[in-house]
């Protein structure tokens, strides 16, 4: 199992899977958004890989998830920062690990506040499955199927790993 | 009416210690007050956008209850629930039902009972939000927009997020309060908001007709000469002189107390010389502070209003955030012992 989550491996298909889909697209300066927090850290990396010198924006959905009125709001929400804009451009958005689609949905909603992108491309390190949306990632480092007990958490930021976690029932 | 101050938090706290209700600053702890000034950080980057609206109260319907007259509160109140994307009701209680001889207590149950979630209560008797919270419409999540003498804490909370921007922090700080204390819920909630967040020293600056009688109790010292008390300090608040709260003799003249308190560029120019000049307004040019100074380069008043909208959002989210995770614990709770 090790062996599968290796960080760079999944980087290096992350990074193939983008390259060749902004080529397909013709798209030649996009820019990254990460989703905090392990999103960010995989948005940096990437950047980096890609050769994108724009900086990368920081997505806090805590205002936009659809668990609020179950379990109120998050008491540690730190504030988004784009530091361009959104309006008209071609957006990576990047989140660690997705699993039931909602906090994309919530990145999306938010994102759309800043203004209308171009587009989004969904760009995630680890795709769980298990989803509850129809929201799929265009381009994954690697896909996964858990056991009922397993769970997935990546640590970081220096040096990112993967930790999967067994939790005894 | 009168507040419960031995231990408001069991009524404005939940179980697991989030905000339900926004009473009063009492009993609120440091890491509780720093929630509150992040949260709003987080909503001032909201207010750049150019769509300055989440949905986080989406379909919930916030009641502004002002039986007091406000222009400032209230419209950054609303603008508050608005952004939060609440249905907003204003209600001028003077000009309603209570009018027609409807008692407060059925004004607000019919008010509960078309499904308000959350009210922001004005009054001028201490202990109003209180009442309404314990006794009247315990499920609507209360926000105190100020009361009588008491508390105005959200106030006190924009004017901490605001020193907090210009000084980076309390650690060190000297605050001066200048004016009319003896009628200000804002300088009691300022002067605890204070205290809990580690400021160095608080000192009040009135004429002593204008101090309440235990004032040092509250935890601040008292100056009565102006110059003495403007010496260092990096934050001084300027209180608005309260003409129609003024009732006997505690005043010579306005002139009298303008060139004994107010502020004039001379007198600021006794302060440190980074010191931010606050006011939670309105302000009564030439009474208690000289235009120059309300206009000048170490004013921050208008960034005060600013902030307003964003402490509004905060308290409001976490209030109504408290009493849906509380709701949904007790429902939990009643489906596992089977009985709902």
């Amino acid at each position: 199992m090790s062996a599968l989550l290796n960080v760079d491996q999944l980087m290096d298909t992350l990074e193939m899977g983008l390259r060749d889909l902004l080529k397909e697209r013709g798209i030649e300066s996009p820019v990254l958004i990460g989703i905090r927090t392990g999103g960010v850290w995989v948005a940096d990396i990437i950047g980096k890989r890609l050769g994108i010198e724009e900086p990368f924006g920081e997505l806090d959905i805590s205002f936009y998830r659809d668990d609020f009125s179950r379990i109120g709001l998050n008491p540690k929400v730190t504030p988004s920062s784009l530091p361009f804009d959104t309006e008209g451009r071609d957006i990576i958005l990047v989140d660690d690990v997705i699993m039931s689609g909602r906090t994309i949905r919530a990145a999306m909603n938010e994102l759309f506040d800043y203004g209308r992108p171009a587009s989004i491309i969904l760009a995630t390190l680890i795709d769980l499955g298990a989803r509850e949306l129809p929201i799929q990632p265009d381009v994954a480092g690697q896909s996964l199927t858990l056991g009922a007990q397993q769970r997935v958490k990546l640590r970081g930021p220096d040096p990112l790993r993967i930790e999967l976690q067994e939790t005894g029932q | 009416m009168t507040a419960n101050a031995a231990s408001p938090n069991h009524l404005q706290l939940t179980r697991d210690g989030q905000l339900r209700h926004f009473l009063t600053l009492d009993g609120l702890s440091r890491p509780l007050l720093t929630d509150i000034l992040d949260t709003a950080d987080s909503f001032i980057e909201v207010g750049e956008r150019s769509i300055k609206k989440v949905p986080l109260l989406r379909g919930r319907t916030v009641v502004n209850l002002f039986f007091e007259a406000s222009t400032r509160t209230r419209s950054t109140f609303e603008l508050a629930a608005k952004r939060l994307s609440a249905d907003v009701l204003n209600l001028d209680i003077n000009t309603s039902a209570t009018s027609k001889g409807e008692s407060l207590s059925d004004t607000l149950l019919n008010l509960e009972a078309m499904a308000s979630d959350m009210f922001v209560v004005r009054h001028a008797q201490s202990g109003a939000p209180h009442f309404i919270a314990e006794s009247v419409t315990p499920g609507v999540a209360i926000i105190n927009a100020g009361d009588g003498r008491h508390a105005h804490p959200t106030q006190a909370m924009l004017d901490m997020l605001t020193i907090r921007q210009h000084k980076g922090g309390f650690e060190g700080l000297k605050v001066a309060i200048v004016g009319d204390i003896l009628h200000s819920r804002v300088a009691r909630s300022q002067i605890r908001a204070l205290n809990e967040l580690g400021a160095e020293q608080i000192r009040v600056i009135a004429p002593g007709t204008l101090l309440p009688r235990d004032v040092e109790s509250l935890g601040c010292t008292v100056e009565y000469d102006m110059a003495k008390g403007m010496k260092d300090v990096d934050v001084v608040i300027m209180l608005r002189l309260q003409k129609e709260r003024m009732e006997g003799a505690l005043l010579p003249s306005e002139r009298e107390f303008y060139r004994l308190y107010g502020l004039s560029q001379e007198k600021l120019a006794l302060a440190h010389p980074k010191c931010i000049v606050m006011h939670p307004g309105p302000i009564n040019r030439g009474v208690e502070i000289e235009s120059a100074v309300a206009d000048g380069p170490q004013s921050v008043i208008l960034n005060q209003v600013t902030n307003g909208i964003a402490i509004r959002m905060a308290v409001m989210s976490m209030a109504m955030g408290g009493q849906v995770a509380e709701r949904q614990q007790t429902l939990t709770e009643l489906n596992e012992r089977g009985l709902a």
